[in-house]
């Protein structure tokens, strides 16, 4: 047998898909076998890797090399130059977040991974998510083993409570709680269900975790069988994930061939299947009693609670529903038990969360950071701060169920229960970065626009005050607003919370009260001053060419779409601001900086 | 109108879907409504659907609320290729506007619609999870981050050649 020299770890999470990774890989592979290095170095494709934005990535070990931004053409000076005479290339290397250079190995020397701590992530980017050897050689069904042959359901149970998990996918409800109370149910059938319809926009380690470590979560479902006395699982995939559903299916084949699931399993008597379902396209279904209508087979239209799913859930048996990172930290807590786990975080939100940064955020992608961790040390240190020298203006935490947090709370330690007193909440983990040419009340608009498409239109306080609460911002940013309608919108906010059916039309107006609350001064200048402090909302803004600056180029009258910009070469231009459309493509071409947008 | 032929297919798709998986009982329909979407090339003909409901003795009110609840299904037809925009905030934020401005001028069609050389079919989705390389679209399977105006027309113009959607 030959020695392997090198690994290649090479990420194939989404993002580094949809950047390219798979022309690079066969490429990197072409080059390997045209020097023949087939039986030293060893390719492994992982799961995502969490920096997203430095996509395609790739890690090269015994060294552990990281390099970022591949292309195919790269691919060449990998083999020849790093493999084949040991030179690292040095242009392929991450930065060092102050511009101190080069960072060889980031793992043990970039904040955006030396601030982490993984658990729920620990195998993502590091085995080849379709070998479940590889799962099983880090530690993988050990968890389920020892469950099985050494624990009774009510010590695991007891387990999960002692380590102080809460329920990662949006309310925080304790866990082992929850596996109590369907436990003691009385059923001929219950049922497990893994909830991975994620669907908060900006939240993605759901995806990434099915995707890099699918087993993690087919042992802890299996676990979660035992633990309440089921014999049948379901994971509920969004359709929006082909490959989360692809590399599922195929670890519940293996998982299935080992013996690990299945009948009899490990030879302890215990049978457990797990079957996947697919969703189709609706938000709503991320609400647990929608996402069970679902899987029977319905319109996925949220049920009145009580009765709970722990009561009366799929096909009306007491079903156990939790989201797919909650699943993700329990084989690690059984294995190392319920205070390793409960070391991390806070009083009241143990363990760790996993968050996935987007917008405007340096380094964008997934991070599993203990609880308690503040926000500015997740903007400015894991996250590397704000690009192209902006200001931070806020981040939206939690979806569109949760509320946006400004600069001044930025020292805010992230738990459940401290975001819920400053109006946003944890979520799922999404956290949105906007700057300051972000506009509150175009975000609050936006969010709202997204409630009014995905309410599944059951309830009347859903269905009809999303669509008032809608129009009215709407015309607040079209400069028709009037004097009043900020309280008016506060009024019909706390009315569509008090009185919609599930959690959808609860927290539909969370963005609108927590921008009002934040961010007052911008409602009141659109509606006062007709001013759109950040440029953004379109019929507030115009156009304006700084004579001085102008040099006459015609850029701009060229690529102006409706010929609004008059003007004779090495002569300024005018815009005129009734033909405008205010498209922003002459700012774009201008390379003197002599257009500008000016509000009112 | 859909040929009997095709209907025989859709008879064949729903039984395999019935006796090769191990459904429980009751969600069989959404099952059988995505095997005939990818049959039918992204959307569902009317008379597939019926006969799925005589199938399965549902009511035919049953299958088409399903249907038309979901977007991912489609009662109309879609183009050749079907590009889905992400419209979710980290999109929004990074500048997704200006993409699916340009995919409506580029295209000539607005969301929802189909080109008249049946090319085209231009959808808006739900967060897609790829918000680390935001602004997203998703072609057919295949997922397109980063995107600026100009890839997003070099895009569209090696579909136009007749190129793959990766």
């Amino acid at each position: 047998m030959a020695i392997e020299t090198n690994t290649i770890l090479i990420c194939a999470g989404g993002a580094c898909i949809s950047s390219g990774e798979e022309s690079c890989l066969s490429a990197l592979k072409k080059h390997i076998s045209h020097y023949s290095l087939e039986k030293v170095v060893k390719i492994v494709e992982t799961g995502c890797m969490g920096m997203c934005d430095a996509g395609p990535l790739m890690m090269i070990y015994p060294e552990g090399v990281f390099y970022k931004k591949l292309r195919v053409e790269d691919m060449e000076r990998v083999v020849k130059e790093h493999i084949l005479k040991g030179r690292v290339i040095e242009d392929l290397l991450l930065e060092a977040p102050k511009s101190e250079g080069k960072i060889l190995s980031p793992m043990d020397h970039h904040p955006f991974y030396t601030r982490q701590i993984k658990i729920a992530t620990k195998n993502m980017g590091v085995i080849n998510p379709l070998s479940i050897d590889e799962y099983i050689a880090h530690d993988g069904y050990f968890a389920l083993q020892k469950v099985l042959q050494e624990m009774k359901p009510d010590e695991v149970i007891d387990t999960l409570k002692k380590s102080g998990l809460r329920g990662r996918g949006g309310a925080g409800f304790p866990t082992g709680l929850k596996w109590e109370l369907t436990r003691k149910e009385v059923g001929d059938k219950k049922y497990v269900i893994c909830n991975a319809d994620e669907g908060d926009p900006g939240a993605f380690m759901d995806r990434s975790i099915l995707e890099g470590d699918p087993h993690t979560i087919i042992e802890a479902v299996t676990i979660a069988g035992y633990a309440i006395g089921s014999n049948k699982g379901f994971v509920y995939v969004r359709a929006e994930y082909p490959l989360a559903i692809e590399r599922l299916r195929e670890g519940i084949r293996q998982a299935k061939s080992y013996g690990l699931l299945g009948e009899d399993i490990m030879g302890t008597g215990f049978s457990f299947d797990i079957e996947i379902r697919i969703g189709a396209g609706a938000f709503v279904c991320g609400e647990e009693t929608a996402l069970i209508e679902s899987i029977e087979g319905k319109r996925g239209h949220p049920r009145v609670k009580p009765p709970f799913p722990s009561q009366a859930g799929l096909w009306m048996s007491p079903s156990l529903n939790n989201n797919v990172e909650t699943y993700a930290n329990i084989p690690s807590i059984i294995r190392n038990g319920a205070d390793w786990f409960a070391q991390y975080g806070t009083e009241t939100s143990k363990g760790t969360k996993v968050f996935a940064l987007a917008g405007k955020i340096k380094n964008t992608g997934l991070v599993e950071v203990p609880m308690g961790i503040s926000l500015r040390d997740l903007v400015f240190e894991v996250g590397g701060g704000i690009p192209n020298n902006k200001e931070f203006k806020a981040v939206q935490a939690g979806g569109p169920s949760g509320g946006c947090i400004p600069n001044h709370m930025l020292d805010t330690p992230i738990d459940y229960e401290s975001l819920k007193k400053i109006g946003a909440m944890m979520g799922s983990g999404g956290l949105v970065f906007m700057d300051e040419d972000t506009c509150m009340v175009d975000i609050a608009k936006y969010f709202l626009e997204f409630t009014v498409d995905e309410s599944c239109g059951k309830c009347t306080p859903c269905r009809e005050g999303t669509k008032i609460l809608y129009q009215m911002l709407d015309k607040i940013t079209n400069g028709e607003g009037q004097p009043g309608d900020i309280e008016k919108l506060e009024e019909l906010c706390r009315f569509i919370m008090e009185t919609s059916l599930c959690g959808l039309g609860q927290s539909a107006p969370q963005p609108v009260l927590s921008t009002i609350r934040y961010f007052r001064h911008e409602y009141e200048a659109h509606i006062d001053r007709h001013e759109c402090v950040a440029k953004v909302c379109r019929p507030l803004i115009r156009y304006v060419v700084i004579g001085e600056k102008c040099v006459g180029c015609t850029a701009c009258a060229r690529v102006c779409p409706v010929d609004a910009i008059e003007g004779a070469p090495k002569k300024v231009h005018e815009i005129d601001p009734e033909i405008c459309t205010r498209c922003g493509s002459c700012i774009e071409v201008c390379r003197f900086d002599a257009i500008v947008k000016e509000s009112p | 109108m859909v040929a009997d032929q095709e209907l025989q297919k859709v008879e064949e798709i729903v039984q395999n879907t019935i006796h090769n998986q191990s459904l429980e009982e009751g969600d069989i329909l959404i099952n059988c409504l995505h095997k005939l979407q990818d049959h039918f090339h992204n959307f569902i003909p009317p008379e597939a659907a019926e006969k799925v409901a005589e199938i399965l003795s549902l009511p035919k009110s049953r299958v088409y609320e399903v249907l038309t609840f979901y977007t991912m299904f489609s009662t109309k037809p879609r183009g050749k290729y079907l590009i889905r925009f992400c419209d979710s905030l980290p999109c929004h934020v990074t500048g997704g506007k200006e993409i699916v401005d340009f995919l409506k001028a580029e295209l000539k069609i607005d969301i929802g619609e189909t080109t008249p050389d049946q090319m085209f079919t231009l959808e808006t989705t739900g967060c897609l999870g790829l918000c680390g390389v935001s602004p997203v679209l998703m072609i057919n399977d295949t997922f397109h981050g980063n995107l600026t105006v100009e890839k997003t027309k070099a895009l569209i113009e090696t579909l136009r050649k007749g190129g793959a959607s990766s």
